[in-house]
């Protein structure tokens, strides 16, 4: 096994190092450096959406993304959102229409919405279809799901 | 007797209403904890080895490579188990699985040695140096054939003893049948001659598996004195029973925690990786994890794939009046619950109807693939996929709408069911008559200006709870009023912790938002028999609701014993202060519930009370079939279903419409492709689930108005009912639409291509 790098990056507001072997990844990184455990590995590829964080502003599978990559970056994970205590307009929102069940799969989803609802403040169902297509919950909470971004879009105006 | 409530205004109903989860901010936040990203310190990570054959005698296991790598503690084989684990063999119904391969390997990917490492990199790395030597045997993968094949799985049958049913078959040899159910009602051969029309049809059911997104996982943490288990189970009690057995212990030294669950579908059932973690961690003397990745649930456990033979006689009137079932079950190479499947399915295999003459043959069988266990409908999925369609097969034949024929059909209230049972709130006509209604059944469908055919299907169902079955939950009054639940039911998302505090409100007038229902923890969470079957709401329910008011009568003993007027109002903490001086103490109330249950008699499978209650289900599916390409779109799918009174109604909405949609996946895509044995699609890249394109454009989650009078508050519960007729439904559209009937899962476009083309004349050549 090769040699650990350290790298520095700013996570969740808070500029952190961390010492990264080349093969581990990015959900790995959070998980035994920092106790953060809301990005969760579970198909290994990339498909079902589950490891999403946010780097640079965009939502990466955390399971694909080496950790050494973030060096430099800004990450972002579900935690930020309710760093304050208060929940974020698209967690209520998920909690008021039931959009989840195990809850395995949610983080991931929240992050998604919360970036397709920067980009379509608006979005109709195909839309939101569309740009949660990435996000797999084998609860099959979708109808719901669908429900909870157009009230985090309503909420989101009306703050 | 009220209690203290921080929100008032949510005192009263608590039953009835969708009280949002109560752990909903620990899931949205990504604070939930569940088994699979859990650390222990000092924890070792274990990596699988595993087979590549499908049946084969183990010549040798080569690990000195892999013991050489540094960073790896330990390399086992069933040889250093068996040191610490003398007969390492487990099981629900039979003990028939080895903890690691014992001298056999009987399907392709049995863990056959396993790595020990602080580091799972290094514990991986070091699987890829182990290698095996195997002299490999003839195999057996279909479930027709198993029945007679002189290829057996096992050499020697180990029924585990806790099935008193079981018991005869100890020791059998030369058999790769683990149970056959029988049931004979009538007179069957008779009916036959009698009959004005016989109908025979075969279907089948391919291999599909749950893959909850959070995969198997366990960590045993083992010490002379005691062992703790953190496992993503959906049966802490049953873990602990067998972890004791495995261990000839106490069931008081074995503790079993299970955090949140990534979902089960009734993968997490009975005993998995639990068995393996524990001999690992004896091995190690420290804690050990094993998790699977989702590559290696295809390995882990699996839903039976089915053959359903099954025909039917009907006289001049369209009446149904004989009916044969032969049932398939294709177990694997590990009984797990196979033969429960086998048993409590196949009792409701001739299905939602009166009939006067009924045989039923139900095997469950061992085959060299991944074993066959629970999956979210227990085999009803399957028998409703053959008796639905071939329902809609014999009203085509016989000139009679599809409804009109059930409706000649089906059982009613007071009737008789196949087993004897007189049915009792199975409200099978209220299902029928709203899926039409809804379905606007007496309108002509309206086809489509696009080039695709349209057509539409329906189907009904019904099931048997698994009866008889214990729950045991503890309701505990602390001295500021507040209430703490503790009960053994896994909320692995259908919300049940939810249901159970509004239960537990509903008897103590608090607002259901204010109830701590405790982790699941089997040193403090009494018995439970597992999560399984739609039998939580129902008996825990009892359960809980019986505590609550054991904790009730026993807080107006103590308002008597203090001396408080009959029917006075004081406050809860008040009467804490008035009977101890100062805010201590807790009343604690018990509940207990085992429904009534009359075995089927071992010749006949008759019984009079056979199970606690019935869950019945429609579904209506509207398609559209290009007949260029086969391919299918489901553009409504209408789910109606029986649950008695809900308990909470958000929460069964959602439990509908993920189960219709979980079983929309295993109708139209999900399949393990099998060549040889191997699984050659063992990737969610490779192994399609149902995403947000595959949601039908127009979707209804129905229930129908019934009360379960048996039920706590009414109900009954409602995790598998949606799932039973889904797949009949949309092949009962297909049928429609292009005239082509499909007998075989899933309705994919190659299948439904090649049936059009078949039926043009024009068959295409097989690939």
């Amino acid at each position: 096994m090769s040699a650990a790098r350290t790298i520095s990056f700013r996570l969740n507001g808070a500029l952190v190092t961390a010492d990264v072997k080349p093969h581990h990844n990015l959900v790995e990184l959070l998980q035994t450096h920092f106790g953060l455990y809301g990005a969760r590995e579970s198909c290994g590829q990339g498909l079902c959406g589950c490891c999403t964080v946010i780097v640079n502003g965009r939502a990466v599978s955390g399971c694909l993304y080496l950790a050494l990559f973030v060096d430099g970056a800004e990450v972002a994970t579900v935690e930020s959102l309710d760093a304050n205590g208060q929940l974020d307009p698209v967690q209520e929102a998920f909690i008021e229409t039931g959009a989840f069940q195990c809850g395995f799969c949610t983080p991931g989803f929240i992050l998604m919405a919360g970036q397709l609802l920067d980009d379509h403040p608006d979005p109709d169902d195909g839309q939101i279809k569309h740009y949660l297509s990435g996000n797999l919950c084998r609860c099959a909470s979708y109808p719901q799901v669908i429900e909870a971004v157009k009230l985090a879009a309503r909420k989101r105006k009306g703050n | 007797m009220p209690s203290k409530s921080p929100d008032s205004a949510k005192v009263g109903a608590q039953v009835g209403r969708s009280v949002p989860r109560l752990e909903a901010r620990e899931k949205v936040t990504g604070r939930a904890e569940y088994t699979h990203t859990m650390r222990l310190p000092g924890m070792l990570y274990a990596k699988l080895f595993r087979s590549t054959v499908a049946h084969g005698l183990i010549k040798s296991v080569d690990t000195s490579a892999a013991k050489k790598l540094p960073g790896v503690l330990h390399t086992v084989t069933i040889e250093e188990v068996r040191k610490v684990i003398p007969d390492p063999y487990y099981g629900p119904a039979f003990h028939d699985q080895p903890i690691l391969a014992d001298g056999k390997v009987r399907f392709v990917g049995e863990p056959v040695a396993a790595v020990l490492s602080a580091d799972p990199h290094v514990a991986e790395e070091a699987v890829q140096l182990i290698s095996a030597d195997y002299e490999q045997l003839p195999a057996v993968y279909d479930e027709v054939e198993a029945l007679t094949s002189k290829i057996f799985v096992h050499e020697q049958l180990k029924p585990a003893g806790a099935f008193a049913d079981l018991k005869h078959l100890k020791g059998s040899k030369g058999t790769n049948i683990a149970l056959e159910y029988r049931l004979r009602r009538g007179d069957i051969d008779q009916a036959f001659t009698t009959a004005a029309h016989i109908f025979e049809h075969e279907f089948r059911t391919q291999k599909v598996l749950h893959l909850p997104f959070e995969p198997h996982a366990t960590i045993a943490d083992y010490e002379d004195t005691g062992v703790t288990l953190y496992t993503a189970s959906q049966g802490p009690s049953f873990v602990r029973s067998e972890i004791a057995r495995l261990l000839g212990w106490q069931e008081n030294k074995v503790r079993v925690k299970v955090p949140f669950l990534g979902s089960g579908y009734g993968a997490k059932l009975y005993i998995k990786l639990e068995a393996l973690a524990l001999a690992l961690s004896m091995i190690a003397r420290r804690p050990v994890k094993v998790a699977l990745t989702f590559e290696e649930m295809f390995y882990q456990i699996t839903r039976h794939p089915c053959t359903f033979r099954i025909k039917s006689g009907i006289d001049k009137d369209g009446r149904i009046v004989a009916r044969k079932c032969q049932v398939f079950w294709n177990g694997g190479a590990y009984a797990d619950i196979g033969p429960r499947v086998t048993q409590k399915s196949g009792l409701t295999a001739s299905g939602p109807y009166d009939i006067d003459n009924v045989s039923i043959d139900s095997y469950a069988l061992y085959t060299n693939v991944t074993p066959a266990g629970a999956l979210r409908g227990f085999g009803v999925p399957q028998l409703a996929w053959a008796h639905e369609s071939h329902t809609d097969m014999m009203a085509r034949a016989l000139n009679m709408d599809p409804v009109t024929f059930r409706k000649k059909n089906i059982l009613r209230e007071g009737r008789p069911h196949a087993t004897g049972t007189i049915i009792k709130d199975a409200a099978v006509e209220k299902v029928l008559d709203r899926l039409v209604e809804r379905m606007r059944w007496s309108q002509p469908l309206v086809q489509g200006a696009g080039p695709g055919r349209r057509g539409r299907g329906l189907a009904i169902s019904m099931k048997a709870v698994i009866t008889p079955t214990t729950s045991v939950a503890i309701v505990n009054v602390n001295a500021d009023g507040s209430i703490t639940l503790y009960c053994g039911t896994i909320d692995m998302g259908q919300g049940s912790d939810t249901a159970m505090a509004q239960m537990v409100g509903e008897v103590l007038n608090v607002a259901a938002e204010t109830v701590r229902v405790v982790q699941r923890d089997t040193d403090v969470t009494p018995y439970d028999m597992g999560t399984l079957g739609s039998r939580s709401l129902f008996h825990m329910g009892h359960a809980v609701r019986r505590a609550a008011e054991d904790a009730r009568d026993k807080l107006t003993a103590l308002a008597r014993e203090v001396g408080e007027p009959e029917g006075s109002n004081i406050p809860v903490p008040t009467l804490f202060v008035k009977r101890y001086g100062m805010q201590a103490g807790n009343i604690i109330g018990t509940g207990v519930f085992k429904p009534d249950y009359v075995p089927p008699a071992p010749e006949t499978g008759l019984s009079d009370n056979v199970t606690a209650f019935w869950m019945v289900s429609g579904a209506g599916a509207e398609v559209e079939v290009d007949t260029e390409t086969g391919h299918v779109k489901v553009c409504k799918l209408v789910s109606v279903v029986d649950i008695g009174k809900p308990i909470n109604p958000q929460l069964v909405d959602t439990q509908i419409s993920g189960a219709a949609l979980m079983q929309l996946g295993f109708t139209m895509f999900e399949e393990m492709h099998i060549d040889g044995g191997q699984v050659i699609n063992a990737s969610l890249a490779d192994y399609k689930i149902p995403g947000f394109q595959d949601v039908p454009d127009a979707m209804e989650n129905l229930t129908v108005d019934n009360f379960q009078s048996n039920g706590p508050f009414g109900a009954k519960g409602v995790g598998e009912v949606a799932t039973f007729c889904v797949s009949p439904a949309i092949a009962n559209a297909i049928d429609d639409a292009v005239g082509v009937r499909l007998r075989e899962l899933p309705l994919k476009p190659e299948t439904v291509l090649r049936a059009l083309l078949a039926q043009a004349g024009k068959p295409l050549e097989d690939a």
